[in-house]
């Protein structure tokens, strides 16, 4: 088995960037990602796309490519279409390439698997049409497929940035129904101040809304009692706005209300995750550094809590600052040296968030759904489900499993962990903490026999 | 005169394709389409009109990608017997796709 200084998981800007930083420090550095190109999902296929496209994306996007080009340029060795589903003790990472297990030695960890969308549980969000605004910004910057028509719903920057790029493209959204309230952005204001020092955002963000309004994109803002609805795929949207009851005939609907961590490999190890009322989300506790209460194990960019793609690459060149000296490669006033400029930075970066997270709360309707409404895509498990187990006595995330299958198909409740621990903790009325979250156990993916049998084959060639 | 499609596929895509890349022939649940090769497999087979990807184990009911970025795994679909997500494969030419699971219920 080879083995390395460092093995990073995830090809986004904090992977990208702390590999690039650490090999340039001396450290031997494999780079695991599951996309067949760098980028993570934020620039995602950017080296292809940025010349086509990167006008219909924006400068944002773009400055991906300086990244990916430091990656390339470094001695970092980047295995892309790598799919990793254990890390083990010591640590052995797992992981599957081309239909064929293998397996790779490292002496420390960083793990920058980035954000998921944040379950938004609707009546209607399991049918064809339905997709998170993510899925829909990977289909335009990856390969250039746009919905005709399509209604955004929820809240947030992310919404305004995919229907400025529709725009821009040449297929505005037919309207933009947004669950944030005027009194969201009343509670907001204490931040503003804050905010300004992050004011390139707030511009930005305002000329995003100027694009959207200019284009004739209808907004419907403190939307309540959303629904999607549809014989066997979506064929409407349907809220109330201001008292009135509306009916929006789309073909496509696009659903965000905020990302959240992606913890999955995180908790696989043990690290220790704590809620985070600011942004409704668990985070792992982390030092200064990223590093983690696990020895070895790093945590960068967005898996770290929510802060955006710039902090992201400033985090993974701190964590790679420390992995480097713990290493012997570089000495402690070099390392503050370097990263003094890089918390600086990363202390702007974070001016805008607390502003952005208190005017675009989660939907509340989404964060406690009707008893009928499915919680669990994989299961088919529904919050009524859950609401009566909890009458059953299931105290935790981990029971519901034995009750109703919630949390064990394929997507090892990534898209239900959350509601979980929310209804949980509204019928027991307990904090999220005191109610937890799955436990996640390898794999952390869907192994086949076959990818196994192939590594086991690779292993004995190898030995002989 | 108009092709006959099966249900899951319509003629009128609700997606536009920005490119035009050379295309490459695959079956999917027994209609050939034309994709472009190299493209992310669920992607081409939503631009392609496909609008029913697979149906659930549980109830039977529709579903078609919500995340294309590996983590919801409602993309699924069959490739030589291996069910895998199409969000996580390239096309390449002469791919045999499937419904996964679909003998274990009727068609609805």
């Amino acid at each position: 088995m080879q083995s390395r200084d460092l093995v990073i998981i995830g090809a986004g800007p904090a992977g990208m960037a702390a590999a690039a930083q650490a090999a340039d420090l001396g450290l031997s550095v494999t780079l695991l990602d599951e996309q067949p190109r760098a980028g993570g999902q934020i620039y995602r296929d950017v080296d292809r796309v940025a010349k086509t496209r990167g006008d219909i994306l924006g400068a944002d996007y773009g400055h991906g490519g300086s990244l990916t080009a430091s990656l390339r340029h470094s001695g970092a060795e980047h295995v892309t279409g790598a799919v990793v589903w254990a890390i083990e003790d010591g640590f052995r990472i797992s992981y599957t390439k081309d239909g064929q297990g293998a397996q790779l030695r490292a002496d420390r960890v960083l793990l920058a698997t980035g954000a998921l969308e944040r379950p938004m549980p609707l009546p209607g969000w399991t049918l064809p049409g339905v997709m998170t605004a993510g899925a829909g910004q990977i289909l335009l910057k990856q390969s250039g497929v746009l919905a005709r028509r399509a209604v955004l719903v929820g809240s947030g920057p992310l919404l305004y940035l995919i229907a400025a790029q529709m725009v821009r493209a040449g297929t505005p959204p037919l309207a933009m129904v947004e669950t944030q309230s005027r009194g969201d952005l009343l509670r907001a204001m204490r931040h503003f101040g804050g905010a300004l020092r992050g004011w390139r955002y707030m511009l930005k963000g305002l000329k995003m809304l100027a694009d959207i309004t200019r284009a004739g994109v209808p907004r419907y803002t403190g939307a309540t009692g959303v629904s999607i609805a549809g014989e066997g795929r979506a064929e409407a949207v349907r809220f109330s706005c201001k008292g009135r009851a509306h009916s929006i005939e789309c073909d496509t609907v696009f659903l965000h209300h905020g990302v959240v961590p992606n913890t999955q490999a995180a908790r696989s190890i043990g690290v220790t995750h704590a809620w985070r009322a600011d942004q409704a989300c668990f985070a792992p506790e982390l030092g200064p550094w990223g590093e983690t209460e696990v020895p070895g194990v790093f945590i960068a960019g967005d898996g770290a809590g929510i802060a955006g793609a710039k902090a992201a690459e400033m985090a993974g060149r701190l964590a790679a600052l420390k992995l480097a000296e713990d290493a012997g490669k570089l000495s402690v006033e070099a390392r503050d040296a370097a990263a003094r400029g890089l918390r600086a930075a990363l202390n702007r970066e974070g001016a805008a968030r607390p502003f952005l997270d208190a005017a675009y709360p989660p939907y509340a309707e989404a964060l406690s759904p009707a008893d009928a409404t499915v919680i669990c895509r994989c299961e088919e498990v529904t919050a009524g489900d859950i609401r009566g187990y909890a009458k059953l006595g299931c105290l935790g995330p981990n029971q519901t499993k034995a009750f109703g299958r919630a949390g064990m198909g394929p997507c090892q409740g990534r898209y239900c962990g959350l509601s979980v621990t929310a209804l949980l903790s509204e019928a027991h009325c307990q904090t999220p903490d005191e109610t937890g979250y799955y436990r996640i156990r390898p794999p952390l993916k869907p192994v086949t026999l076959g990818e196994l049998a192939a590594m086991e084959e690779a292993t004995n060639n190898a030995a002989e | 005169m108009r092709p006959i499609w099966r249900c899951s596929v319509k003629p009128a895509s609700p997606f536009l394709e920005m490119e035009t890349t050379p295309r490459v022939a695959v079956m999917f649940d027994g209609v050939s389409l034309d994709l472009p090769e190299g493209a992310n497999l669920a992607a081409a087979l939503l631009a392609a009109g496909v609008e029913v990807f697979r149906h659930t184990p549980v109830s039977g009911a529709p579903r078609a990608p919500f995340c294309m970025m590996g983590a919801c795994f409602d993309c699924l679909v069959e490739i030589d017997g291996v069910v895998r997500q199409a969000c996580m494969i390239e096309v390449s030419k002469g791919l045999q796709i499937s419904k996964p699971h679909e003998a274990d219920h009727a068609e609805p």
